[in-house]
């Protein structure tokens, strides 16, 4: 097969499977280092630049990144990168230093940004340091968007979302006008601004219409503005029982919010199996861990009410039965139906986007699902200087990609305002440098740590319960962030291989810990894929060749389960293999120049 | 050498042998010798051999001498027993442990310093007296330990790295074994486990005196132009007479040669060595013909490599002796001390 092409930023970048997994790209290995370092701010400074929000994200994110991390694949479990990202935000000093300085000049350019959570608070992070004008509008009392109105604050305290939003507020240029809720996009557009961003998030919660709904309406809410109501304030209590219909995160964060309002039986009934719930895997542990059963394969079919009162929900007994293409179905067990008893019920079985306030006369076209047509490229809208991003572009997703999102959109905003065209976007920048210090010396810590995954410390169940608004989970300390830090397998510093140099002398063959290299006769890559020294057959990773060596053979490297110990490097008696650092530069805002 | 031990993780891939051991089990600790050193893919390719045998670790002894290669038994096999000797006398100390207890696998690892110049009349001993054991002379050519002068097997007229050309005739390992009595003896390459690790298993699986001759480069004072045991000069003359499959206790031999090519030889233990011949007329069952054929090949320059000579029925030294069927270690003292009316009886058969 032909050499692998190395030259640009995709093939090492793909080796590092959590950056690449991430929406932001973030650098996790490079933050992880800084953290074992006990550089706090420095690993901070680098998920802010990247994410925005690290406290934030250090305890909520969807964590995209885990699934990914090479450790899961040569143990049991992957490193807890999310966790670590909150010992960085945990233990910083004041970054207010750190931040960049307010732009000497306004650029005289205006963008309104609807909607204060994550994707318009990046926009605004990407654009207030070039100098832009930022009006945030959001129709709730305080900014932050589902960050602050639909995470519980036993997950996330207020003090950490204060502290992150006002980070980006405080940049210059910055304006906030809470409690405005934009009712109409063409008047908005009427305003002079030089570009638009929605950022609006999917804020309607799917009801469930099914009979008893509206009899026993009094005692039925939807799951996100009830989560809401209770971030704000506006409700502290809930009845003894409470049944949370539906699988996903919001239904975690309902169930474990009624286990704190003063639920006593609560329990997550689901449509699906348990395995097939959409909720992350830790969020149905803690549920679980906190009293609250989930029973699967049950179909909601009616609320039973009495005089005016919610009394209980019947539900249909399904199985899933699948067909010839894999697909599921629900099918009717046949088992009677089952009634359960509750005070009050909570609906969370998804939410949609709703834009009744955007006119459909005014060049932004919708598509046949009602959602606006959007690049998912430059973010922008059919109508030129109209750009959307995170939930409001393409549906509910997580904090994460709204990010990413409001990154890429900053970018396009950027390019528009600047009179440029929005697709001309330059590729990421990247570096490539040895790790070399000495002959057996290598400026990261390559001895693989053999611990298994730490837990992270949560606060006694009966506390926990007693306050909404207390943090169940304590984070890891200095110490067990440092365990968990060696963990790490520092992905990001790369094998790089000199075909040229090579004597094919089998030192790294016989060294490798975990059997990836292989001098072998060329072939094609999936006959190369079958006889390496260990089979490669994880298709998603790509398997590194070398051009034809002396002998004629070449050499191919797995990068499946690489541990990037550098005992390759070391065993190397030509420096055909070293060990190289790999930084990805993603192409934000602030690095596209032409700025202010 | 390397700072660090080698991970213990290892791919998840990897499947337990008939004993439930890893391949990484067989390892030793990390290697302490220069980056790029034969010798290390020597060690990989005992583990490899020792993993296929499904070897039980504490049933093997690995014997040294000193050198580079006389280290290695450090960085294999770190569950077998293992004894560094004093300079050269491998082969009298493996002997000894032989006849105490002749039901543990004998490794014996040297280099050309330990066994052709200090040591020579040990191996020939060794050899001659049919212990039963697997000899693996890791042989560079050069003594890499004192940085880099000629040793007793550089050939006459190589180069030393300042450029100096060797002016004493070399000592050619293989041809003495043969001519001593060795009843298997091979040549092979540290940079082609595949020819190997297969003589290693076979050798192991030999009962009687086994002589395993392996170039093995040295990187660092041997490895450049106008020696004749570099990485480029054994690839370029390597001629390899045969290739090997071992397979082990008679399983169905899956041939996937031209028929005709491959011999079988069956081994007194049962284990079948099948040998795909790769020259024509050679005749690795043929003692005399095959001392006659390396002669010829080597005044051409060539290096000949590959199962050159196997008996596969060989006696050791134990039948010779007429010894204990049992390892001292066993034998109880009533056994060891039978007495003055025994001792008198010995006496007596002997006026």
């Amino acid at each position: 097969m032909q050499p692998t092409r190395t030259e640009g930023p995709d093939y090492y970048h793909k080796v590092v499977d959590c950056q690449w997994a991430c929406p932001a790209h973030t650098p996790v290995p490079e933050y992880i280092r800084l953290i074992a370092d006990g550089r706090y701010d420095d690993a901070y400074m680098i998920n802010w630049k990247s994410n925005v929000f690290p406290g934030v994200l250090g305890r909520t994110c969807d964590r995209p990144c885990e699934p990914a991390c090479r450790r899961g694949r040569v143990e049991e479990e992957p490193v807890a990168i999310c966790r670590l990202k909150r010992v960085a935000a945990d233990n910083k000093s004041d970054v207010g230093p750190l931040m960049p300085p307010v732009a000497a000049k306004r650029n005289g350019k205006r963008v309104a940004l609807v909607g204060a959570g994550p994707a318009s608070l990046t926009v605004a992070r990407d654009l207030a340091p070039l100098g832009y004008e930022l009006v945030l509008f959001d129709g709730e009392p305080r900014s932050g968007g589902m960050i602050r109105s639909q995470i519980p604050r036993f997950r996330l305290p207020e003090e950490v979302i204060d502290e992150e939003v006002g980070y980006v507020t405080r940049l210059g240029g910055v304006e906030l006008r809470l409690g405005q809720r934009i009712e109409s996009l063409k008047g908005l557009l009427s305003e002079g601004f030089d570009a638009v961003f929605v950022g609006s998030g999917a804020p309607r919660g799917r009801d469930l219409d099914i009979p008893g709904r509206k009899e026993a309406a009094a005692n039925v809410h939807v799951g996100i503005d009830w989560l809401s109501s209770v971030s704000f304030g506006h409700i502290e209590k809930i009845g003894r029982r409470v049944i949370v219909l539906g699988g996903g995160n919001t239904a975690m964060d309902c169930c474990r919010t009624s286990r704190r309002l003063g639920g006593e039986e609560v329990k997550v009934v689901v449509r699906s199996g348990f395995e097939e719930m959409k909720a992350s895997p830790w969020e149905k542990e803690d549920a679980i861990h906190e009293d609250i059963p989930i029973l699967n394969y049950r179909v909601p079919k009616a609320f039973t009410h009495e005089n005016g009162r919610l009394t209980g929900v019947t539900f249909e007994i399904v199985r899933a039965e699948y067909d010839d293409k894999g697909r599921r179905n629900l099918v009717p067990s046949g088992e009677p139906d089952e009634h359960h008893e509750c005070d009050d019920v909570l609906v969370a079985v998804g939410q949609e986007n709703a834009f009744p306030w955007i006119e459909r006369d005014i060049g932004l076209d919708f598509d046949r699902w009602d959602m606006p047509q959007v690049d998912p490229v430059t973010f922008e809208s059919t109508r030129k200087g109209v750009f959307f991003g995170g939930d409001a572009a393409f549906g509910p997703k997580n904090i994460i990609w709204a990010v990413a999102h409001g990154h890429d959109a900053a970018v396009s905003i950027h390019r528009h305002c600047m009179g440029e065209d929005v697709h001309d976007r330059p590729p990421p920048g990247f570096s490539l440098v040895s790790q070399k210090m000495g002959i057996h010396e290598w400026s990261y810590d390559n001895d693989i740590s053999l611990d298994l995954r730490h837990r992270v410390p949560m606060l006694d169940k009966a506390e926990a319960l007693k306050n909404v608004r207390v943090e169940v989970e304590l984070g890891f300390d200095s110490r067990l962030g440092f365990a968990e830090a060696q963990r790490c397998l520092n992905c990001d510093v790369q094998t790089v291989f000199a075909d040229n140099l090579c004597i094919e002398c089998d030192a790294c063959v016989d060294i490798c810990p975990v059997d990836c290299i292989t001098f072998t006769e060329d072939g094609e890559e999936a006959d190369l894929r079958s006889r390496l020294k260990a089979p490669a057959l994880n298709l998603d990773q790509d398997l590194l060749v070398s051009g034809a060596l002396a002998t004629g053979r070449v050499m191919v490297k797995d990068e499946d389960v690489c541990l990037h110990c550098g005992l390759c490097a070391e065993r190397c008696p030509t420096g055909a293999w070293d060990m190289q650092r790999f930084t990805l530069e993603m192409t934000h805002a602030e690095q596209m120049g032409g700025a202010a | 050498m390397t700072y660090i031990a080698k991970p213990k993780l290892h791919h998840p891939a990897l499947t337990p042998n008939a004993l439930g051991y890893l391949r990484r089990d067989y390892e030793g600790s990390v290697s302490t010798l220069c980056a790029g050193c034969g010798h290390d893919s020597i060690s990989a390719a005992i583990i490899q051999a020792a993993y296929e045998l499904d070897l039980p670790p504490h049933r093997v002894a690995k014997l040294s001498g000193i050198g580079c290669s006389s280290k290695t038994p450090d960085y294999f096999l770190g569950n077998s027993h293992g004894f560094n000797t004093v300079h050269g006398r491998m082969p009298s100390v493996l002997t000894g442990a032989n006849l105490a207890n002749h039901e543990l696998i004998y490794l014996g690892v040297s280099g050309d310093g330990d066994s052709a110049s200090i040591g020579l009349g040990q191996f020939a001993h060794a050899i001659r007296r049919g212990v039963n054991m697997t000899y693996i002379v890791e042989n560079n050519g050069v003594y890499g330990l004192t940085k880099g002068q000629f040793s007793a097997t550089s050939d006459r007229g190589s180069k030393s790295k300042k450029g100096v050309v060797n002016h004493d005739a070399a000592i050619d390992m293989v041809s003495l074994a043969l001519q001593l009595g060795a009843t298997f003896v091979a040549r092979s390459f540290s940079g082609d486990k595949a020819q190997l690790v297969p003589l290693i298993k076979a050798a192991i699986r030999h009962p009687g005196p086994a002589f395993i001759d392996t170039l093995s480069p040295c990187v660092q004072f041997n490895n450049h132009a106008g020696s004749t045991k570099s990485y480029d000069y054994v690839r370029e003359h390597n001629e390899a007479v045969n290739r090997l499959d071992v397979i082990a206790d008679r399983k169905p031999i899956e041939v996937d040669y031209e028929p005709g090519t491959t011999i079988s030889v069956t081994q007194h233990d049962g284990s079948v060595l099948s040998l795909h011949k790769l020259a024509e007329h050679y005749d690795a069952t043929d003692r005399i013909a095959a001392m006659a054929y390396l002669a010829e090949r080597q005044a051409e320059g060539e290096i000949v490599t590959g199962l050159l000579y196997v008996n596969p029925d060989p006696g050791d030294l134990h039948g010779a002796l007429g010894t204990t069927d049992r390892p001292l270690n066993s034998l109880s003292d009533a056994e060891l001390v039978p007495g003055q009316a025994a001792l008198d009886r010995i006496n007596a058969g002997l006026r």
